[in-house]
This record gives C-alpha cells, sequence and structure tokens, in this order.
C-alpha cells in the first residue's frame, strides 16, 4: 500500500524525520552544530492544510484535514532544500529545508550525526515510553478451574 | 426574511467587551494558558479538532479559551480558520496497520495477537469524583512494561480469512469532498463516512443508540477499537516523490454485524467502521453503528423507517456548526417580519370578530 522502505531513498526518511520532530527541536540541534548558511527563498514559509485520507477498509474517504508549513530555499552554493512539516511552524519549516539542503552538501556526514541521528533517537524514546505505557495496561488473561473437572 | 438594521453599535461593542471580561473572569485567579488547555483537557481538545476537521491541537486549544469552553462555538471558530488555509494537497490513505497503539480492545475476541491493551481509559474507573484532582497533589506515574514489537494486526482481518465477513475491495480513486461540493444525495459512502466524522457527537451518539433500541436494528459488536498516532504521507510534486508530513492520532472502531444473507451473499458477517481524529471513542463507536444502519440498501436489509436508515435526515442534520447557524439565526432581528405576522393575525382577528357580530346580528 504505502513506500515505508528506507535505504532506497534517505531524503523521503529525513524530511519525514524533521516534519514529526517537537516543535524548536531541529533549529536548537542545527544551531547548536554550525552558523547558518546564506540562502535565497524560493517559497517562503507559508501555511496551509492537507487533506488527510483514510482507506483501510474499502473506499477511501476524507477524514478532515490537518495544518501544515512548507517552503522552499536554495543555498549560495545551489542547492534546494524543501521541508513540509505538521502544524503552523514557519521557524521549524526554514530550519527543516536548511538541513534538506545541507544534506546534499558536504556537511551531510556531519548533519546525520548531529541533527538527524539525535532527532531519531529521541523520537524512538518518546515512542517507546509510550509503548511501555501502553504494554503495562495488557491483560494478562488467566484460567480458573472449575469444579466440575 | 430579516433585513439589516443600523443602530447598537456601542452596545455591540461594550457586550464584546464584557465577554471579554467575562472570559478572563476574575483577575486573582490564574490564567489558562492555551498549552494547559492542550495538554490537561485533550479530549475536548480532541473532539474540536475532529468535529472542526482539523487536525491542529494548538489551534483547538485556542479555539476552547476563546469560547470560554463552549465547544461547538469552538469548533465553529475552527471551520471558519479552515477556510481561510490554501490546501497544499491531499494525503495517501493513512494505514492504521501501522498505527502505534495506545488502546486495542475486542470485544469479540478474548485471545488475539497483540492482545487487549487498556490504554488510558474511563472503562472500569467506578465514576466517584476524585476530591484530590480538586487539592495539588503530586504528579501521577503510569507503569510501563516490555512492549512487543511488530504492528497490531487488525481483527477483522482473522475474521476475513475464514470468509465470515464481506469483502471490501480496495479502492484509492479520489474520493469526494463534502468541503469542495456540496452535500447531494444520494451520497456514497465515502461521502457519509466523511460527514460523520465530523457529525456532532451528541447527535451520531443518539442515532446510534436509537439502532441499538430497535430502530434499525443490526446488532453491532466491536470487533475491534484502536486509538494510537499514525503517519501521515503526502506526495510533494516538486520532489517527485512523498514524504511523511507529520503524525496524526486516531481512533478506530471497527464493528462486526450479523447478517442473515441475500439473494446473492451468503450468511456472514458485515462491517461499520468508525474513524475519527484524536482520542473520541464514543464518536467512533457511534459512527460505525449509523454508518452499518446506513448500508442497509446495498446489503438489501429492508428500510424499517428508522431514523438510522435515512441517509438524508441523518447526513443533513448531523453537522452542528450548519444546525447551529440555522437555528440560531432565529434570535437576530427579525422585526420586518414579526410585523407582517402581527398585521396577519390582527387582519384574521378582525374578520373573524366582525363575523360573529354578524351571525350574532342574524
Amino acid at each position: 500500500m504505502k513506500d515505508t522502505v528506507s535505504e532506497i531513498n534517505p531524503r523521503k526518511d529525513w524530511m519525514g524525520l524533521m516534519a514529526k520532530a517537537p516543535q524548536g527541536r531541529v533549529a536548537a540541534l542545527l544551531d547548536a552544530e554550525i552558523s547558518r548558511p546564506a540562502f535565497t527563498w524560493l517559497r517562503a514559509p507559508e501555511l496551509g492544510s492537507t487533506m488527510v485520507r483514510a482507506g483501510a477498509t474499502g473506499a477511501a474517504f476524507n477524514l478532515g484535514e490537518m495544518t501544515i508549513t512548507r517552503c522552499a530555499l536554495t543555498l549560495d552554493t545551489g542547492e534546494v532544500g524543501h521541508s513540509y512539516i505538521q502544524g503552523r511552524q514557519k521557524a521549524d519549516a526554514e530550519a527543516a529545508a536548511l538541513v534538506d539542503a545541507l544534506m546534499q552538501t558536504e556537511m551531510a556526514s556531519r548533519l546525520r550525526e548531529t541533527v538527524l541521528k539525535p532527532l531519531q533517537a529521541e523520537m524512538v524514546t518518546a515512542k517507546a515510553a509510550r509503548a511501555a505505557k501502553a504494554a503495562a495496561t495488557k491483560v494478562d488473561f488467566f484460567t480458573m478451574t472449575r469444579g466440575e473437572d | 426574511m430579516y433585513v439589516a438594521v443600523k443602530g447598537g453599535e456601542r452596545a455591540i461593542q461594550n457586550a464584546h467587551a464584557w465577554l471579554a471580561e467575562e472570559r478572563r473572569g476574575p483577575t486573582d485567579i490564574a490564567e489558562l494558558g492555551i498549552t494547559q488547555i492542550r495538554e490537561q483537557l485533550s479530549l475536548a481538545v480532541n473532539r474540536v479538532m475532529a468535529e472542526g476537521s482539523l487536525y491542529d491541537p494548538d489551534l483547538a486549544a485556542l479555539a476552547i479559551k476563546q469560547a470560554r469552553g463552549d465547544l461547538i462555538e469552538a469548533i465553529f471558530l475552527i471551520r471558519a480558520y479552515r477556510t481561510t488555509l490554501p490546501r497544499f494537497g491531499a494525503s495517501e490513505p493513512v494505514d492504521t496497520g501501522i498505527m502505534a497503539c495506545d488502546r486495542r480492545i475486542s470485544a469479540t475476541f478474548k485471545d488475539l495477537p497483540g492482545g487487549q491493551v487498556l490504554g488510558p481509559t474511563f472503562d472500569y474507573t467506578h465514576r466517584l469524583l476524585d476530591f484530590k484532582l480538586a487539592a495539588d497533589g503530586e504528579a501521577p506515574n503510569a507503569p510501563s512494561r516490555e512492549p512487543e514489537t511488530g504492528n497490531v494486526p487488525h481483527v477483522t482481518e482473522f475474521l476475513n480469512r475464514e470468509g465470515l465477513i464481506e469483502e471490501v475491495p480496495h479502492d484509492d480513486t479520489p474520493p469526494p469532498d463534502l468541503t469542495r461540493e456540496p452535500l447531494e444525495m444520494p451520497a456514497d459512502r465515502a461521502l457519509r463516512l466523511q460527514a460523520l466524522t465530523r457529525a456532532d457527537e451528541g447527535f451520531t451518539l443518539g442515532l446510534a443508540y436509537s439502532t441499538q433500541r430497535g430502530y434499525g436494528r443490526n446488532h453491532a459488536f466491536v470487533g475491534e477499537l484502536r486509538i494510537g498516532s499514525v503517519p501521515v504521507e503526502m506526495d510533494i510534486p516538486e520532489l517527485g516523490f512523498s514524504v511523511e508530513i507529520g503524525e496524526v492520532i486516531l481512533t478506530e472502531c471497527e464493528t462486526v454485524n450479523q447478517f442473515t444473507g441475500s439473494k446473492t451473499e451468503p450468511p456472514q458477517f458485515t462491517r461499520g467502521y468508525g474513524l475519527v481524529f484524536g482520542q473520541t471513542e464514543r464518536k467512533a463507536i457511534s459512527m460505525a453503528l449509523v454508518d452499518r444502519a446506513l448500508r442497509w440498501e446495498e446489503l438489501g436489509e429492508d428500510n424499517v423507517g428508522a431514523p438510522a436508515q435515512d441517509a438524508e435526515f441523518v447526513l443533513y442534520h448531523a453537522d452542528n456548526i450548519q444546525a447551529t447557524g440555522f437555528l440560531e439565526h432565529i434570535k437576530l432581528p427579525h422585526y420586518v417580519d414579526f410585523q407582517s405576522e402581527l398585521e396577519l393575525v390582527r387582519k384574521l382577528r378582525h374578520e373573524a370578530g366582525a363575523q360573529q357580530v354578524q351571525e350574532a346580528a342574524e
């Protein structure tokens, strides 16, 4: 149904990771590592919506919209960065598009270690904590021995 | 007909100023923050997102604050804001099969892969007021346990393997959108589901309850109820591939309903489906029951004239913003309308009186 294979398109992965990051987190990790390079807007950050579709059973239907922010920019060295992120977060969209562009430069491996990997680790930790709480509410049935043999 | 009336500007301004003051309440009490509403009144936030048809917890929390806790007013604010947003596209159909489940229960199978996971539920609480919450207490701490890995399978898949439940062919054709085209009858299932997922919770609950009490009975079991987050993926034309643009929390309910079979179908179980933004389980179960009731025609069942079987009745009255708009407009000035009614009644009374006088004289 949907393509969740990661190896074939790392860009898809890092864009998805940054789209789901907590507010301000990408910018904080980026700014802790480098001073931002000069860039030109191809599309300044803008707020909009996406219609979320459902379709697990039978025909797809429109579930409702979600807010998103998008932007596109180009570095002075020519690389183009895009971002589409959840919510109304222009500053986050800018940081995500910058990282997207920089990941196409020789900065890639450095940013992978200092921005993407910590983001990924934080997300895994948060999800695991929630999953562990859910697991603690799993019912363990046990069978009672009944009288009639 | 109602006509525009000039005047009252100062009264309106002052009324709105007083509204703002009443909203804030006594200033010796701490002001409620948006993040407090978002995190501590999250089920209200979820309802506003679901019926406002816009997933954005911060905006929903703001709307609740602005509406002084009137959730329908908050939904109105969200709907109005939604119309100002340019739409960048539509997502791929979200896959609830890969949901990170906070809660997943089945009323039909006790032991099932993935198990019965209760999650943060009100079920099995004693519904006794907890006065500890009125005092400042310590932050509670939930226990943890090593989670299982892997996706949690859908319960209906088990029935499907045996052919005991109706097949629903998968179909990814772009569905109709009632926010773009007016809702017209007959409405196909995709359109009905869109209308139901944003429908008023109380209205949907009442209709669902009516089916349980016999008005279009279709005896539903909750095959599965799951709540959790799923990624939302959208095709980005300028990139030529799709990316995850975020995550939403959804509640999904699949009901399993008795079906005795028809001329073309053997006896088997049929499905009702509910899927709603947020942790909104009463609404999702209600939606599934009403969805199933509305399917009487395609399943060859009798129309017993029950309200929940009448798509036009259900869909045209389920939207609380439409309903509120029309209902509440009658409190606005209708001076000219009423003046003409008044004239008419006076005239009729005058004529009736004259006739009586004449009859008495004869």
